[in-house]
């Protein structure tokens, strides 16, 4: 889908954009509460680059994006745009535009002024500014609705003309805070190939607020895993998918089963280690990491298979229930120790599955299908 | 259901509104009445005529008190309304600290201290202030309604910043305006109802004033209501009817006005 012409070449080479140096913020609250919103945060987001910052309610991703944009600004650290240090900028002095949650379309102005709102204030001339806001009207789909007031169009239209307002000075980087999350279902999946696209055609760097899990994998070139005012991992929604470096992060996007083990021997980027029920198996090692003794790892419910007899499976349990779920049937399996595992089976319409919850049964887990996480 | 408990089905309702009604409009309703009268007492009717209303208009006193009245409150108008905005943005845009609520109150000391206290006050200080200076103008006046007027200028200003969206600003500013264009092209139009709204109050309250003026007041330095007060302690004639009449029709004039510039900048 969304990756398939996704470079992988880019994505390691390509010039810095922003680069975040050990930025902490703190929030004095009421009666002088310190709260440390961001902790020694360190990011580096690539020219032309989609990038996502996703992470539970109150994980400090607006502060971050807003740390970028100028509205805040960071008690220690620093914010560096094609090298040059901007945290202690102004916002209007920063190449950088913002995409708000809730639009903030000027309710006075046209829907044209307000595209033309950002290059009237770089003082372009009126021949320039009038071209370009055809331009970006061209470019979201919006060229009938230019003198109309912002009140007098859709949700859906506001969102484009938001995103056509921020793109019209070309900023070096476009900062987005939800920007979809007020729009229904539909609209939603649309406005994300919308989105993409114009990331592709205006090869600007976006960095993109999402809590969706799903929204992030689909879009994003590279996303970063922030909870509690860090960045715990950062990579392609690949990596972070099939090789989430800690519990939280395979936790937070996609479901996943996970497993006390003990390492027996690390090469590379793989180590075998002994499951507690005492089966050896081949997993894949967090990058750089050298992990020994008692671990945990992670395996996916879609790369856990139910072996054909309990001789040759990794697991052994009793099936609790068998959930149909049309595409796919999730498998509940409670392992000897008590705890449960999930597999999840593609279904076909061929076979009967004849599961029966109360049957003993077998886990396969096949060497690579599991993560060592480093916490 | 909802009508069964309406506020009008409860008892004694038509009644107290009826009394609400005559109180508020009966004494205008008299007063425009008698504007018109052909005789020359306020209660006795003598048939229509509009000789009250042409000596007033050639009565040169009155027009002298007018043309006063109708400079003082302008200026005196225009200047709370800047002050007021400029207090209403520096008490709004800001997040809240300890002490905030005591500039509330100070700025609005005006509708809490009696107006007798602030109108001996004030003729102390300019009394003294006209011996140092030797000046006597319409100054004096000017600076206590301005004083007086800037809470009814500030409480709708405020009003409706409070109502304002910030994000509209932050956008503004990320969009490359800088602090002075953010407010000339994103918070002054957005204002402008409000400011609009705190302005009339303002003039209207300057226009209306009888207290501090009178106090405050040099000798021939009358405004409409003192001279208008002046003239009902020696003789009533429906002349102070006519000139009412015409004060009431501008007041309804002026607040028709605002409604329709209001409405138009929403
Ligand atoms: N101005 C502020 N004053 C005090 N605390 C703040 C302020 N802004 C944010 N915080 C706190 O900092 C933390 C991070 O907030 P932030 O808005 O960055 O979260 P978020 O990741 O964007 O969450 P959400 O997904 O809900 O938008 C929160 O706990 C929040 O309460
Ligand atoms: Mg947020």
């Amino acid at each position: 889908m969304a990756g398939a012409n996704r470079g992988i070449t880019d994505l390691t080479a390509g010039k810095i954009a922003i680069k975040a140096r050990g930025i902490t913020k703190v929030f004095h609250g009421a009666g002088n509460a310190a709260f440390k919103a961001l902790d020694r945060v360190s990011v580096s987001i690539r020219e032309n680059e989609f990038f996502t910052l996703l992470g539970p309610s109150g994980c400090g991703k607006t502060t971050l994006l807003r740390l970028i944009a100028g509205f805040e600004y960071p008690d220690e650290g620093e914010i560096l745009l094609d090298g040059k240090d901007i945290a202690l900028l102004t916002p209007h002095q920063r190449p950088v535009n913002t995409v708000f949650q809730s639009y903030a379309l000027f309710p006075h102005m046209t829907v044209g002024e307000n595209i033309g709102f950002g290059l009237e204030m770089l003082g372009k001339p009126r021949r320039e500014i009038a071209a370009r806001v055809d331009e970006m009207l061209r470019l979201v789909r919006m060229e009938a609705l230019k003198d109309r007031r912002t009140s007098q169009i859709s949700g859906g239209q506001q969102q484009r003309v938001a995103l056509a307002r921020a793109l019209a000075p070309q900023p070096k980087v476009l900062l987005l805070d939800e920007p979809l999350s007020a729009l229904d279902y539909k609209l939603r999946k649309e406005m994300q190939v919308e989105l993409k696209r114009l990331q592709h055609e205006t090869g600007i760097t976006f960095i993109f607020v999402t809590h969706d899990q799903e929204e992030a994998l689909t879009m994003s070139d590279r996303i970063a895993v922030m909870s509690g005012g860090s960045i715990l991992q950062v990579g392609t929604p690949r990596e972070i998918y099939d090789s989430p470096d800690k519990r939280f992060v395979a936790d937070f996007i996609g479901e996943a089963n996970f497993l006390p083990a003990t390492v027996l021997s690390a090469s590379g980027d793989a180590a075998k280690v002994a499951l507690g029920a005492g089966a050896e198996i081949v997993a894949g090692l967090p990058h750089g990491e050298r992990p020994d003794g008692k671990v945990t790892v992670m395996v996916r419910p879609e790369h856990a298979e139910i072996a054909s007899g309990t001789s040759g499976a990794t697991l052994a349990g009793t099936l609790e229930s068998a959930v149909y779920l049309g595409t796919d049937t999730h498998l509940n399996v409670r392992l000897g120790d008590g705890s449960s595992f999930v597999v999840r089976r593609q279904n076909d319409r061929c076979t009967e599955a004849g599961f029966v919850p109360g049957m003993p049964i077998g886990v396969l887990i096949r060497d690579g299908a599991a993560q060592v996480l480093k916490y | 259901m909802a009508r069964r408990y309406s506020v009008q089905r409860q008892r004694g309702f038509t009644l107290i509104a009826l009394f609400c009604f005559v109180l508020l409009y009966l004494p205008m309703v008299t007063l425009v009445a008698y504007a018109f009268n052909a005789g020359i007492s306020t209660s006795n009717w003598e048939g229509v005529s509009l000789r009250w209303f042409h000596a007033a208009a050639a009565n040169e006193r009155i027009i002298d008190a007018t043309l006063r009245s109708l400079t003082i409150a302008p200026i005196a108008g225009l200047i709370a309304t800047v002050a007021a905005t400029m207090a209403a943005l520096a008490t709004t845009r800001t997040a809240p600290y300890p002490g905030l609520t005591f500039k509330y109150a100070f700025i609005n000391q005006p509708l809490m201290v009696p107006e007798i206290v602030t109108a001996v006050a004030l003729l102390v200080v300019f009394s003294q202030v006209k011996v140092w200076t030797g000046y006597s103008g319409l100054g004096y006046l000017i600076a206590a309604h301005t004083a007086f007027c800037i809470p009814f200028a500030y409480l709708p200003i405020k009003a409706r910043l409070e109502t304002m969206d910030l994000t509209l600003e932050r956008a503004a500013a990320d969009l490359y305006a800088r602090p002075w264009m953010v407010f000339r092209r994103v918070t002054l139009p957005l204002l402008w109802p409000g400011i609009l709204a705190g302005f009339m109050l303002a003039f209207v309250v300057s226009l209306d004033d009888v207290v501090i003026t009178e106090f405050v007041k040099s000798a021939g330095q009358e405004t409409l209501p003192t001279y208008m007060l002046g003239q009902l302690r020696r003789q009533a004639t429906p002349e102070m009817n006519a000139i009412s009449t015409v004060f009431l029709g501008l007041s309804i004039a002026v607040v028709t006005l605002f409604f329709f510039l209001s409405r138009r900048k929403d």
